[in-house]
Parts: C-alpha cells; sequence; structure tokens
C-alpha cells in the first residue's frame, strides 16, 4: 500500500509552495519559491552552495518559519499549531548526520523510533538498517563510525517513521560509490511505494537519474521541470557528424537540407548542425555526406546533460551578477 | 496538552545512556558529594561526646544539601547547547517531539543520577556517623525532622537548580559559559542550605513549609518558563558559539 494513502491524503499535492520565502535580517536565504509536488514524486533540489537549499528544507519542515508566502506540507498548511501534524508525516534527514556518538547505532535509533511513536520499534529498526546495509555495525557506537556510515545512521533514523514525505539534504555526499548506489537504489525504491522525497543535491546526475522533476535554485527558482524538458528548453537540438578529412565545401552539404537549421564546427574539428528535427535531418544529411564523397566516421546526437542545464543557468545568473 | 510519556521516556534513557559513558560526567558527580561531606564528617569525628553540645546547634545533615543544588547544575547546563553544539538537536527537532517534552526528559534525566547521588551520600554518611561516631555526637546529629527535610527538599532543590540550569542552556551560545552561569546560579541555593545548617537561618517547621512551597512551584514555573525560552529556530539556525 502507497504509505500516502494511509491518511487519506493523496488528493492534493504532497507538497506545496507560494512565492515562499526566507530572510535572515537582511540576507534573503530564499524568495519567491513556488512549486507543486504530487504524493510519490522523486524531486531534485539543486543550486549552488548558498542557494537556499537547506534553508527551504529546514522552512518546509517546520524547523523554522518562513519570512514569506505559504505552503502546504503532506496536505497540512504551514504554520506553528501544525508543526506537530506535520512532523508526524514526514522525516528530514539533515546536512550533518548528527548521531548521539556515545550511543550505538541501535540505541541512535530505539530513541527516534520512540520519539516518532513508531507501533513495531523493532521490526522497524531492522528494516531500517538493511535498509542501509549497517546491521553488522549496529551494536558500534556512532562516535567510532566513519562519515559515511554515520550518514547511513541519519537515513536509517529518518525512514523509522514511514514518512509520507522525506527531505533528503545531499544523502550522499560523502558517501563511496557503492554506498551511494545503495543510496540511490533506496530512494527509487521509496518512490516506487509511493514515498514523496525531496532531494538536494550538488550531484547532477544523480538527480538526473533519479528525479521525476528538478529544481534550480539561486536564491530564486531558476527553472523547473523534467531533466528532459529542461534540456530542450534551453538547448536547440544538434547532430554531431565527424569525417575522416574535413570537407571541402560544408556549406553546401549541410545548407538546404530538410530540418537543418545551421551548422558550425567545434574545437574537436566535428560538425555540430543545428536541427528541428533531428528524424529528418539526420538521414538527410547522411545521403548529402555520400552524395558529397565524404568519408563518415559518425553522425550521433548531442547530449547535453543536466549539468550542461545547471552550468548555463547558473552562469547567467552570474553574469547578470545576481548573488 | 497530551504530553507523550513515550516520547519522554525515550530522552531520559537516551541521556542516561549518555551520562554513564561520559568520563568527567560521571567524575564530576562523585566529586561534588566529597566536597560536601569531608566537612561534616570532619566535623563530626574530630568532636568528642563532650561537645555534642555545639554540635546540637548544627544541622549537618541540611548542609549536604548543597550536593542535590550543584550536582545539576552541570549537568543541566549542558542539556541544550551541549546537544546543538553537537549538532544532534536538529534531528530530535525534526521528530514530532514537543518542546514540553523534551525538556521534561531532559530535566528528569539529571534529577534521576542527582537526587540518587545524593540520597546515597547522605545513607552512608548516617551510616558512618551511627557507627563510629561518639554516641552522643551521633544523637545530637542523627535527629528525625533533618532526616525528613533531606528527603523532602533533596529533590526538590536539584529540580530548582535544573531548570535554573536549562533555561540558561537554552539561551547560551557556549557550554563552558553555560555551565560556569549554571554553577553559579546555584550558589545562592547553597548560601542559603549553609546558613540554615549552621543555624544562622534558624530552621522552623514554618520556614521548612513556606521554602518547600516555595519549591513547589518555581519548579513548576520552571518548566513553563524555559518551555517559552527554547526557541526552536534560533537554536537551529543562530550563531554557535
Ligand atoms: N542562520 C543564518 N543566518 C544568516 N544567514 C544564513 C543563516 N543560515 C543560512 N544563511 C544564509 O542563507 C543562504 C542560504 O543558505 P543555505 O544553507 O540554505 O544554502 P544551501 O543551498 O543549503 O548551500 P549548500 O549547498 O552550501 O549546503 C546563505 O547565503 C547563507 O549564508
Ligand atoms: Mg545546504
Amino acid at each position: 500500500m502507497k504509505p500516502a494513502l494511509r491518511n487519506g491524503a493523496t488528493d492534493g499535492p504532497a507538497l506545496s509552495a507560494d512565492g515562499l520565502g526566507k530572510h535572515f535580517g537582511e540576507r534573503v536565504a530564499f524568495e519567491g519559491v513556488s512549486f507543486e509536488i504530487p504524493y510519490g514524486e522523486v524531486f531534485g533540489f539543486l543550486g549552488p552552495n548558498g542557494a537556499g537549499k537547506t534553508t527551504t528544507v529546514r522552512t518546509l519542515g517546520t524547523l523554522i518559519t518562513p519570512t514569506s508566502g505559504s505552503a502546504t506540507v503532506a496536505g497540512i498548511p504551514l504554520t506553528p499549531e501544525n508543526g506537530i501534524e506535520i512532523r508526524r508525516r514526514i522525516a528530514i534527514m539533515p546536512e550533518t548526520p548528527g548521531v548521539y556518538e556515545r550511543l550505538s547505532v541501535l540505541e541512535n535509533l530505539e530513541c527516534f523510533a520512540e520519539l516518532y511513536e513508531v507501533t513495531d520499534p523493532k521490526a522497524r529498526i531492522e528494516s531500517a538498517l538493511r535498509a542501509v546495509n549497517l546491521g553488522e555495525r549496529a551494536r558500534d557506537p556512532c562516535g567510532a563510525l566513519s562519515k559515511g556510515l554515520r550518514q547511513r545512521v541519519a537515513l536509517a533514523r529518518a525512514l523509522l517513521g514511514d514518512p509520507e514525505i522525506l527531505f533528503l539534504d545531499e544523502p550522499t555526499a560523502g558517501l563511496d560509490p557503492v554506498a551511494s548506489r545503495d543510496v540511490h537504489e533506496l530512494i527509487a525504491g521509496l518512490g516506487r511505494r509511493g514515498v514523496t522525497i525531496f532531494l538536494t543535491t550538488h550531484r547532477l546526475e544523480e538527480a538526473e537519474r533519479l528525479c521525476d522533476r528538478v529544481a534550480i535554485l539561486n536564491t530564486s527558482l531558476r527553472t523547473i521541470g523534467r531533466p528532459a524538458e529542461l534540456r530542450d528548453a534551453l538547448f536547440a537540438k544538434a547532430l554531431t557528424v565527424r569525417t575522416v578529412a574535413p570537407l571541402a565545401e560544408p556549406g553546401s552539404v549541410f545548407g538546404g537540407l530538410p530540418g537543418v537549421d545551421g551548422w558550425r564546427r567545434d574545437d574537436g574539428g566535428a560538425y555540430v548542425v543545428a536541427v528541428s528535427d533531428a528524424e529528418v535531418a539526420a538521414p538527410a544529411i547522411a545521403r548529402a555526406l555520400v552524395g558529397a564523397d565524404a568519408d563518415v566516421l559518425s553522425i550521433g546526437e548531442s547530449r547535453h546533460s543536466l549539468e550542461d542545464v545547471y552550468l548555463e543557468l547558473i552562469d547567467e545568473d552570474r553574469e547578470m551578477g545576481r548573488r | 496538552m497530551n504530553l507523550s510519556r513515550r516520547r519522554v521516556r525515550a530522552i531520559i534513557r537516551k541521556e542516561l545512556r549518555s551520562y554513564r559513558r561520559n568520563a568527567s560526567i560521571v567524575g564530576a558527580m562523585g566529586i561534588v558529594p566529597l566536597v560536601f561531606v569531608l566537612q561534616p564528617l570532619v566535623a563530626v569525628f574530630a568532636q568528642s561526646s563532650s561537645s555534642s553540645t555545639v554540635l546540637s546547634h548544627r544541622h549537618e545533615l541540611l548542609y549536604m544539601l548543597g550536593i542535590p543544588a550543584l550536582i545539576p547544575a552541570a549537568l543541566a547546563a549542558y542539556a541544550v547547547v551541549g546537544e546543538r553544539q553537537q549538532g544532534t538537536l536538529e534531528p530530535v527537532l525534526s521528530t514530532p517531539i514537543r518542546r514540553e517534552e523534551l525538556l521534561l526528559g531532559k530535566a528528569l534525566a539529571v534529577l534521576v543520577p542527582a537526587v540518587g547521588v545524593a540520597y546515597v551520600v547522605f545513607g552512608v554518611f548516617i551510616g558512618l556517623v551511627a557507627l563510629f561516631a561518639h554516641r552522643g555526637v551521633a544523637s545530637a546529629l542523627i535527629r528525625g525532622p533533618d532526616i525528613l527535610a533531606q528527603i523532602i527538599f533533596t529533590p526538590l532543590l536539584a529540580a530548582w537548580s535544573i531548570w535554573v540550569g536549562i533555561a540558561i542552556s537554552t539561551r547560551a551560545s557556549d557550554l563552558r559559559v553555560a555551565q560556569q552561569l549554571s554553577i553559579l546560579a546555584s550558589l545562592p541555593t547553597i548560601a542559603l542550605t549553609t546558613l540554615i545548617s549552621l543555624d544562622v537561618i534558624h530552621p522552623t517547621l514554618g520556614l521548612a513549609l513556606a521554602l518547600g512551597a516555595a519549591l513547589l512551584l518555581a519548579n513548576r514555573l520552571g518548566w513553563r518558563i524555559v518551555s517559552a525560552l527554547f526557541d526552536r529556530e534560533r537554536l537551529i539556525v543562530g550563531a554557535k558559539g
């Protein structure tokens, strides 16, 4: 059963923000943030250092009060009075693990299982430990664990209360590749079970792989959408053509072909052909190249990654002197 | 307001577990009582039976009420600012816990060992005096009303020190400063119990009742006031010492 169904609150969005903002005195941490996240979505929240990601998580997690705008969390309006009701339905894995160092992994989890008033603490703790692969270290004092292992304790702790919405603030920062992959699988699995996940990360390939949608924050929201949509919106589609020798007259080869908007040569000697429709353009380009007696090495789609989108937007901000 | 006993218990358990494994806390729990036991022991065993009349004006047992007043001060001062410096406050505050539950759990977790240690020390002291001191000295010293006062005032004084210590802890940005302030804040209480034990302030039933009532009230208010002082947001994003 989807955890979200338990409370019958699946009608509206899991999370929504409307013009949400927080400033500390003069300093604006984030502002004008609006979005809606349906139940079961894995939502990526990206942005450079100091963009306001952690502050947004803390605000939505009822730890600090917004200075502007409004929000609902798990269908409940974000107000100070609703703090406890909201916290019952969410869990936050903070940026720093914050485990009790003198207590063992198990004792840490026992404490939090009680704080969440979990019905079957033993079973929940066991499954949380299994989920993060910490079973063998359960009796070790947390003070003796490495950074990455502590992080996994923090993740296990966030799973105890069976949250509807899980806020993960850079969950894989500092994890080794295998542990990161495990966390990715865990997140994907939780997403499939209907847990809404709000994931902040600096690892763009992680966001691209895991997230249904991403938002890029740089004090204010720069963009929001599916990774593929963001790519298409920001970058013109292009094909990359490689030949053994440079073309004698590239202009006459690429000019006037159906679906082709223009071309240029890149630093590596390949031709980057801007196209409006790759399915029409690619065969036409292939025929034209053969017709021109060129030896073709490859014709491929230029792939823009989420990273390209991210860097493009953040660079734009820099040039405009924002932040 | 519905407090969750389960959550309060979870906090108490976690705190007691951490204390047990913290050598400096265990050390402090041992040293403070020594300070307050040494002077009475010397007084008792240096006296001959003839001077029991001198002792009969003193209330050595009440002097030892300094133990429950002082032991909790440093521990309670750790309660909030210590967790904050360790970075463990944010995860706790992300759970459905109410601040009243957190603070009550923290207070009880200090109260239990402080009262326990104080009672054990009193018991040992009374045992030693009864067994080894001159008969006259022993009977002059071990008086029913004093023992009763001892038993009743120990938790009341400890709780008062705890609320003062936690109050300081919620507002302080540095652990050391909090501990020093908290110990400083327990000194007036210790001065009062010392003056009473020296008969400078004459202990009467009326005084006992008045003090008891005042402490009860102060402790009830203490919980409320400390809860009001506990500012979630400042504790999470405010400057750390
Ligand atoms: N308590 C505070 N007082 C003043 N300014 C603050 C406070 N907390 C955060 N800020 C400011 O708010 C902005 C956003 O900080 P935040 O920690 O949310 O960024 P972030 O996106 O999580 O960054 P990172 O990627 O480094 O974790 C920063 O400019 C930061 O300096
Ligand atoms: Mg952050």
